[in-house]
């Protein structure tokens, strides 16, 4: 504080305003009725909690304004809950508001700091122990124990190592081959170009041999999108366009960058969209990405048609799909 | 003495004789605790946290962690027959055939967007009226800490269900871990037990979740209040009330019937919003796939920043040497969150290595009278509220029919653009309100009567303010800047200009200030 200007002074706690209820026995009187009423609240919530437990059955719906159609019993359940709670609170708060003294008071506070002669105590008590335990002098034990120390460290991260395999060429490889037929998900049907009208999208999943499981873990991985457009629609170079059926175009729908499902299509204009994080890829142009986070396209699956007429991989992914990991190469 | 007098005594003996308790309790049953709305904010969160063990420990007696695939054959008839894991399906069980399951999920839901939003209100208090100054800073510490596990917590709670929505934010909670450079595709194998998403994630997580962190909340919060109750609560400034003591109400009865009373208007409104407020339905959500997604995938409100960053983050990746690192997915998702929570942590440092203040600090200061304090909290509000929203800039974009590429283009700007001229703006505002101090203290208020002078001039009438209102406008102190000099008394220039020179620049900007009225002001006035 700038010590050369006198500041205003402090004029100290203002004078206690008594309330009716400390004077008033009246006033009182009719404070504790308050609380008591409040306190009954709470207890008629009780009341309404249990009657709604046994007299209202499960599946009443009621309609209300507001909530719309509304489930009776879990609705009376929760109120009755919430007003036997929320009423012992209002009448606590009440009773002390009204009832119990208000005056504020003044409580002094105390220093943290330990006096000087305590502090100068504590290290050098601190100095003979660790001097007793010959902590300065020992260099073989003190090296010998922190040597310890640190390989006992290792030992959890060791023995937690059965928490998950490697990665191995898990991240890279999907179930797609050379053949491996497009089949429908739901459903698990083979799909031919004619199923598919201009414009369509259909999910697919790759056929499973006879005996095979379908985890989440290969769903994950070996989503595909097909999508149908007119051939002159495409703007992609010669190989990419032999990668394509009769305007027929597969794109892993496993997104590029944080591995959401890319599942919105936008028809007018070709786009497709990560609901996540927004990334927008042009169909037309091989799943450029046009707009948000997304660094790379979506993989592109080659696609033909096999001896029966069915679509089928012509080749597997010729890059990992999902988002990136340190190892991938580009 | 009557009856239940000597009863009551018997029972304090008995207890003293064994623990010595009595003199510990006589003093502190009198400790006294100031009075005022903010401080309730951080009793929000303790009493939520409370509701969330009891409503959580109701929900694990029926809940089935494990994402072992079942076929669902319970009361929900849409569901009815489909493929699902153990999770989703006994999280379906909760919902619809336990009675008051659904209520005790949504309570829980509630209590974890009230346990985070009390956190985060708490901690604008605490940061706007400085309370986190010497000998607080600990505690300020623990907080961050509690803040920061508190979005892991809840973030792992709303993963559990195993619905389509949470199963969406886990895989992208995959591919944060997986795009660590270096160790990244092993830690994600490790902590998914394989591949994503595996069937060992959600098993993990619950133990994490019901357990680990729930432990570690408990220690952190014994002592956050232990240390409150130790170095007594602050207060604001006013008539009577110094640095050297602390004006309030006993701990009994006042505080404990206020606090108790409390805690059961918090439980009462959680539970009412409990009971009229749908929140996370996951049977609508269906099971988790990873082929499928809903439209307006959103995270709970503590998430969306981040999720807002990595949104607006531009597709940045770098392939060199066979190794690909994501940086559209590193800075928003990993360094940005981590500088501003490191920056946070070590805020209290910080200022007062820049105002060279090590003294202790029980009297709050009011914002206004810390101009750069609080134009900085502002900015880092308005970065977050920029993040926040483009987190829901598709909801937003259908809502108000924009486009999300317009919202995009907006937050990517805004994020850089907005929180400096918050900054500008609210430092601004900060010593104009000291200005109005100023005014207040000098002529007095406005009554609002016109009178008509004898030459007819219209004057206004000014009141003077109350003695007690005096000094709570001038009652704060104002420290000059540092003074750096950067030769020392002998003409040798001292280590460390460059930083001295931005301690000394900082130090000025932070004493800025307009001078509070003194008493030689106020005769001044009278002279004239």
């Amino acid at each position: 504080m700038s010590m050369e200007i006198e500041a205003i002074k402090d004029p100290g706690l203002p004078a206690h305003v008594h309330r009716a209820a400390d004077t008033d026995p009246k006033a009182a009187k009719k404070a504790e009725r308050q609380v008591a009423i409040l306190f009954l609240l709470s207890a008629l919530g009780t009341i309404l909690l249990i009657s709604t437990f046994f007299f209202i059955s499960e599946d009443t719906f009621i309609y209300l304004p507001v909530l719309g159609n509304t489930n009776a019993y879990q609705l009376f359940l929760g109120l009755g809950l919430a007003a036997s709670l929320f009423f012992i609170g209002m009448g606590a708060i009440q009773w002390a508001r009204t009832l119990m003294p208000d005056e504020e008071v003044v409580a002094e506070r105390h220093e943290f700091r330990s006096p000087d002669e305590d502090r100068a105590d504590f290290v050098a008590t601190v100095k003979d122990r660790a001097g007793q335990a010959g902590l300065g002098r020992r260099s073989l034990i003190k090296r010998s124990l922190g040597l310890s120390l640190g390989l006992v460290g290792i030992s959890p991260l060791l023995l937690l190592r059965d928490l998950g395999p490697l990665p191995k060429d898990d991240l890279t490889k999907t179930s797609w081959k050379a053949g491996t037929r497009l089949v429908t998900d739901p459903g698990d049907r083979p799909i031919r170009p004619e199923d598919l009208e201009v414009g369509a999208v259909a999910q697919t999943l790759p056929e499973l041999a006879s005996g095979e499981k379908r985890t989440l873990n290969n769903i994950g991985k070996d989503a595909v999108l097909l999508i149908r457009l007119r051939p002159e629609e495409f703007n992609l170079d010669a190989e990419r366009l032999s990668w394509t059926h009769e305007g027929i175009i597969a794109f892993s729908k496993i997104c590029s960058h944080m591995g959401c499902a890319v599942a919105l299509y936008e028809q007018q204009t070709k786009h497709l969209l990560c609901p996540c994080h927004q990334s927008t890829f042009d169909v037309t142009r091989a799943a450029k990405v046009i707009f948000g986070p997304a660094a790379r396209p979506l993989p592109q699956l080659a696609i033909t048609i096999d001896a029966d007429g069915y679509l089928v991989a012509k080749a597997p992914f010729t890059e990992p799909v999902g988002p990136s990991f340190w190892e991938r190469s580009s | 003495m009557t009856a239940r007098e000597r009863i009551a005594g018997n029972v304090a003996s008995y207890v003293d004789d064994r623990t010595g308790a009595a003199k510990w309790m006589k003093k502190n049953l009198t400790k006294v605790f100031p009075d005022h709305w903010s401080f309730m904010l951080g009793e929000i969160a303790l009493y939520s946290f409370i509701i969330l063990l009891l409503s959580g420990t109701f929900l694990t007696f029926w809940f089935d962690p494990s994402q072992r695939e079942v076929v669902y054959e319970g009361g929900y008839a849409p569901l009815e027959g489909l493929k699902m894991s153990a999770a989703y399906a006994s999280t379906l069980h909760i919902s619809f055939e336990v009675r008051g399951g659904l209520l005790m999920r949504q309570i829980h839901h509630w209590a974890a967007l009230i346990f985070m939003a009390a956190i985060v209100v708490h901690l604008l208090r605490v940061y706007f009226t400085g309370a986190f100054r010497k000998p607080r800073e600990f505690n300020w510490i623990i907080g961050v800490g509690l803040l920061t596990l508190g979005i892991v917590e809840g973030f792992l709670g709303y993963s559990l269900p195993d619905d389509l929505l949470s199963g969406t934010g886990i895989r992208i909670a995959e591919a944060i871990i997986q795009a660590l450079p270096l160790v990244g595709s092993y830690l994600a194998f490790f902590a998914f037990g394989g591949a994503f998403p595996g069937e060992s994630f959600i098993p993990r997580i619950y133990t994490v979740h019901v357990l680990l962190l729930p432990g570690i909340f408990l220690a952190l919060i014994t002592v956050h209040l232990m240390l409150v109750w130790y170095q007594k609560h602050t207060q604001y400034p006013g008539p009577g009330r110094t640095e050297k003591n602390v004006v309030g109400y006993p701990l009994m009865p006042v505080y404990m019937a206020k606090a108790g009373g409390f805690f059961f208007i918090v439980f009462g409104i959680t539970a009412f919003l409990g009971a009229v407020a749908s929140i996370n339905p996951i049977w609508l959500y269906g099971p988790y796939t990873p082929g499928q997604i809903s439209a307006g995938s959103q995270p709970d409100w503590y998430m969306g920043w981040l999720d807002g960053l990595v949104r607006m983050s531009p597709p940045l990746e770098t392939h060199a040497f066979g190794h690909t690192i994501s940086w559209n997915i590193l800075i928003p998702g990993l360094i940005v969150p981590g500088i501003l929570f490191t920056g946070m942590a070590l805020y209290p440092f910080i200022e007062s290595w820049v105002t060279g203040d090590k003294r202790e600090h029980h009297l709050l200061d009011r914002p206004r009278n810390a101009p750069n304090r609080t134009a900085l909290g502002v900015m880092s509000l308005t970065f977050m509220i920029v993040a926040l929203l483009n987190g829901g800039n598709d909801i937003i974009a259908t809502n108000f029919h924009l486009t999300i590429n317009q919202i995009m283009w907006f937050s990517r700007i805004a994020i850089f653009v907005l929180p400096p001229i918050a900054f500008i703006v609210t430092k601004r505002l900060c010593l104009s309100l000291q200005r109005a101090d100023r005014d207040l203290v000098l002529h007095g208020r406005e009554t609002g009567r016109l009178l008509r002078m004898p030459s007819g001039e219209f004057v206004e009438v000014h009141e003077p303010i109350s003695p007690e209102k005096a000094w709570l406008l001038t009652q704060h102190e104002q420290n000059p800047p540092l003074a750096l000099e950067e030769v020392d008394s002998r003409g040798v220039r001292r280590p460390g200009v460059i930083k001295n020179k931005i301690r000394a620049r900082i130090s000025k900007a932070n004493a800025e200030a307009v001078p509070k009225v003194s008493v030689e002001d106020l005769k001044e006035i009278e002279h004239h």
